[in-house]
């Protein structure tokens, strides 16, 4: 009924808009097309200028109400996060400035300058001094943007320090899964032929004895040291999906086929966050930013940024996924007693069960 | 470089049949016509079909985006299992979002732009009696069709058409069972692009040869308006680029139905590991951004040529700096085919690479700056009347100084890290190449329509479309930008269960009923569009605007050949406006001794 309401009015709103239309053609004819064109003329000239000023005011009305909602310019809750801010703050004020002039000269222009009988237009085709100084002025104002442009980039894209935690992402549709490296500080190899949903999530090769300590994480957040860098080494194993961290202002595919890496220091643990948000739940949110099919909307990640000692006391909670895989390889399994090992291996399997259950 | 003597021959004989034409057919005059101004009306109805179908498409999404998880029965009236219970399904959204962006880019803004422009124009303005080749031309036409068709029978399959983006990245739109519309539909898709390259060739080829070999006796290079040299450039870009689409097209076909890897490797799908190794992912961005920056100029170039012409034959003034305008275009075709991995600054694209990417992608803004001073200083004590094609083209130059202002930040890669596929970018290329092309295109229309059909769109209609569609489309796309700096990204149906955006729920609902309103005055331009063929206000005079340029010394309804008699010689360039106290001096008029230089 609404739907036909709406239709209905739209329709009405149309024939009477029509009319109106039709009927000012015949008026024109009447009073004389001459001077019911100047008449309109003046109308839209003042238009011109009313959109300037409106258009004005709707920018800064904007700015008032969402200028809040987004993430302020170096609020960033990393290091390199806090350069991207300082480059999106030179860019905002360069631009700023040239939106604000042109905008205004061209509808100041326009008003200005509307037909008048007592006025001719001025014959001017060309001037080259004039067209030498918005050459040269642009091209100083982007020379500017272009290095600190690249500085920063370099700086961001650069090689991670030796100390970097490394971290391995792998998107799938439509979830997150992390490995950390254990004690040896190295992940193992891997190769994708070895996947299987249950036992080998990610393929690992488990003659490469590097994998035998390596921990994996799925369904439950990224854990980060606060203040230490991450090396993050991304991967797919379907399509492309994007590790997209908006409060790091970090971002980059995860390319099946092709490792990719990025790397930042977390500045902010979770816990700051909350006070300085004033929002007891915040969380960080891990989003894809690459279309990865009908689930990408809800492909959600989420990080925990903590102290060291944190850190470690979730680590320890973790076992390696090979052990999981294998309990009966586990050295330390007599310290379970056996009808816990066998509680523990079928856990393994709902644990996998969920994971085939979430992917549809 | 004059007109061909033995061309001109032969179109005399052309124009000869022109006499005894009432033994042409319905057939042959209005479907398979070869006369370049029916196949330009061809395009441009075609055109605005599919942009009413792409825009429908939008404002399906937008509800979606506005009220998620709210019912509309209405619309499982229509799309049955696609909107069960009246929300929409998450594949049915996808493929809404490519659908959008496939018919919006191609169908409309290249093919419906250029393809109308660069037809009824290029012959008219530069003298000559038809396109070097008019049965080419008719073909482009045909293969467009063929294309169109194509896409329009994907949407109707059981699994949908494509779903992975207009951008059809794999592995996403190579393997079928990663999503819906990554099966029968991904191959249409590929196959109706095959065709429409065709297409976009054949024009592009005849669009080139003609401005280079048919201009009438006096038509120089530089004496041709600026429209014709904005239709050049956007030809020779468009055949050194599509090309390589086609390329990629073709290889996705194959890594799809015949087992290759070109740009497969590692996947495991479904719970199923595919045998490909070695392929890339990325090299089909490569592929696809080396036609896909260059077509951000196909679309925009044709309307900054038209914006040029239309501003300065109304405020009464030569465009300012016809030989930087030139230049700036040549400039801007030249950088657009050196950044097309701007749209890759993270897909782990070697940094110093990167930083090359960067300085070129910037380097456009330079050209773009040229070209919007001379335009201010075209407006810049002129005697300007407000035409609706004034006013679009006015509203052109506001959108593609704020559309292009934000490229500055897109282009920067230190800024795209954060950036890259937020709202932001959708803000970003709707104002500067959506909405700004097609205003460039509605200013077009306003203006050419008395030659196209010998009477004029109904101006009070005009207006209101104009002030409706620039107060919407500041609406819809200015507070986007809010979004993607606060990181939302792009193509999320539903942002419910993100901390951090779901407190734009009630901006996009505002967005969605504003873009509800814009579509509907499209919808009245459209009906003023065909109630004017047939009722609109007749033209009396040969030269309704004042304008220098030959397609107004043709009569007011020329047939195929133009014009009746000879083809007038051309004495100098088309921007003597206010020349000597004089409004305007035809291109025609030869130079009198008197007269001063400039």
């Amino acid at each position: 009924m609404q739907t036909f309401f709406i239709v209905a009015i739209l329709a009405l709103g149309f024939l009477v808009t029509f009319q109106i239309a039709k009927a000012s053609e015949y008026v024109a004819v009447i009073r004389g097309a001459d001077k019911a064109r100047k008449q309109t003329n003046k109308i839209n000239a003042f238009l011109l200028l009313v959109f300037l000023i409106l258009g004005m005011i709707g920018v800064y009305y904007c700015n008032e109400r969402l200028a809040g909602k987004i993430l302020h310019f170096g609020s960033a809750a990393s290091d390199h996060g806090l350069l991207i801010d300082r480059m999106l703050k030179i860019t905002l004020i360069i631009t700023g400035i040239v939106f604000f002039i042109t905008q205004v000269l061209l509808f100041w222009y326009c008003f200005r300058y509307q037909e008048s009988d007592k006025r001719k237009a001025f014959y001017f085709p060309h001037n080259n001094k004039l067209e030498v100084i918005w050459t040269v002025i642009p091209a100083i104002a982007l020379t500017v943007l272009v290095g600190f442009g690249i500085i920063y980039w370099f700086r961001i894209t650069g090689d991670a320090p030796k100390d970097a935690r490394v971290i391995e992402v792998t998107g799938s549709q439509f979830k997150w899964e992390f490995r950390y490296p254990g004690d040896d500080g190295i992940l193992g190899k891997k190769y994708f032929k070895r996947i299987d949903q249950v036992n080998n999530p990610l393929g690992q090769m488990w003659e490469d004895s590097t994998n035998k300590d390596d921990i994996f994480v799925s369904g439950e957040p990224m854990h980060l040291v606060v203040n230490k860098p991450v090396k993050l080494i991304i991967g797919a194993k379907d399509v492309i999906h994007d590790v997209g961290l908006s409060h790091f202002r970090m971002k980059m595919d995860a390319v099946p086929g092709t490792p990719t890496t990025m790397w930042f220091t977390p500045t902010k643990t979770s816990r700051q966050m909350k006070e300085e948000t004033g929002n007891p739940d915040f969380v960080y949110e891990i989003s894809c930013d690459q279309m990865c099919g009908q689930g990408h909307w809800s492909m959600r990640g989420e990080i925990i940024v903590e102290s060291q000692e944190e850190f470690d006391t979730w680590m320890a909670t973790k076992k390696s996924r090979f052990y999981t895989s294998f309990p009966d390889l586990d050295p330390n399994k007599k310290v379970v007693p056996p009808p816990a090992a066998v509680a523990d291996s079928s856990a393994a399997k709902p644990l996998a069960m969920a994971q085939t259950g979430n992917k549809k | 470089m004059h007109a061909h003597p033995g061309v001109e021959v032969g179109h005399d004989v052309h124009h000869d049949d022109h006499h005894g034409h009432h033994h042409q057919s319905f057939i042959s005059k209005y479907v398979f016509s070869m006369d370049h101004k029916t196949i330009g009306k061809q395009f441009l109805v075609t055109g605005i079909i599919w942009a009413i179908v792409g825009g429908l498409f939008s404002v399906l999404f937008r509800l979606q985006l506005g009220f998620p998880g709210q019912s509309f029965p209405i619309l499982e009236t229509f799309f049955g299992h696609w909107a069960k219970g009246g929300t929409i399904h998450p594949e049915f959204y996808y493929a809404l979002i490519t659908m959008h962006g496939t018919v919006l880019v191609f169908f409309v803004l290249t093919a419906g732009l250029s393809g109308t422009f660069a037809n009824i124009l290029i012959p008219l303005q530069i003298g000559a009696r038809d396109m070097a080749s008019p049965f080419l031309n008719m073909l482009s036409y045909w293969f467009f069709f063929m294309a169109s068709i194509v896409m329009l029978s994907s949407l109707f399959i059981q699994t949908g058409p494509a779903s992975g983006g207009w951008t059809m990245y794999p592995p996403l739109s190579a393997l079928h069972d990663a999503s819906s519309g990554s099966k029968a539909g991904a191959d249409m898709w590929l196959i109706s692009m095959a065709l429409f390259v065709v297409s976009s060739l054949l024009g592009g080829l005849n669009y080139i040869s003609t401005i280079l070999n048919m201009r009438t006796k006096g038509m120089s290079m530089t004496r041709m308006p600026l429209t014709i040299w904005a239709m050049f450039f956007t030809a020779v870009l468009g055949v050194l680029s599509f090309p390589v689409l086609l390329s990629g097209a073709i290889l996705l076909l194959f890594d799809r139905n015949l087992g290759t890897s070109f740009f497969l490797s590692d996947i495991v799908v479904n719970g199923n590991i595919l045998p490909n190794e070695g392929g890339s992912a990325i090299l089909f961005q490569h592929l696809f951004w080396f036609l896909g920056h260059p077509e951000v100029y196909i679309i925009l170039l044709p309307a900054m040529g038209m914006v040029s012409e239309i501003l300065s034959v109304n405020s009464r003034k030569p465009i300012f700096g016809y030989m930087a305008m030139l230049g700036s275009l040549f400039a801007i075709a030249i950088l657009a085919f050196l950044v097309w991995a701007h749209h890759m600054f993270v897909t782990g694209l070697n940094p110093f690479l990167g930083s090359v990417f960067v300085l070129l992608t910037l380097l456009i803004a330079v050209p773009s700056a040229i070209k919007v001073f001379n335009w201010l200083t075209t407006l810049w004590r002129g005697n300007i009347r407000f035409t609706p094609a004034t006013l679009f083209a006015i509203g052109f130059v506001s959108l593609f100084i704020s559309g292009g202002l934000t490229g500055i930040w897109l282009g920067n890669s230190t800024i795209d890290i954060h950036l890259h596929d937020t709202m932001f970018v959708v803000a970003h290329f709707h104002i500067v190449m959506g909405v700004a092309s097609f205003f460039g295109m509605f200013a077009g229309v306003y203006h050419w329509y008395p030659k196209m059909f010998g009477r004029y769109l109904n101006s009070t209609l005009g207006y209101i479309h104009f002030w409706v569609t620039i107060a919407g489309a500041y609406l819809i796309f200015w507070p986007m930008h809010y979004e993607g700096l606060a990181g939302m990204p792009r193509r999320y149906l539903d942002k419910s269960i993100w901390q951090s955006f779901n407190q734009f729920a009630d901006l996009d609902k505002m967005i969605t009923i504003v873009s509800i309103v814009v579509f509907a005055v499209q919808l009245m331009f459209v009906f003023n569009f065909f109630y004017s063929i047939f009722k609109g206000r007749k033209v009396t005079t040969t030269n309704p605007w004042g304008a220098n340029t030959l397609e107004w010394t043709t009569p007011i309804n020329p047939g195929h050949g133009n014009w009746t008699g000879e083809i007038p010689e051309v004495h100098r360039w088309p921007y003597d406006y206010g020349k000597d106290g004089r409004e305007f001096i035809p291109q025609t008029e030869p130079i009198s001794a008197s007269e001063s230089k400039h």
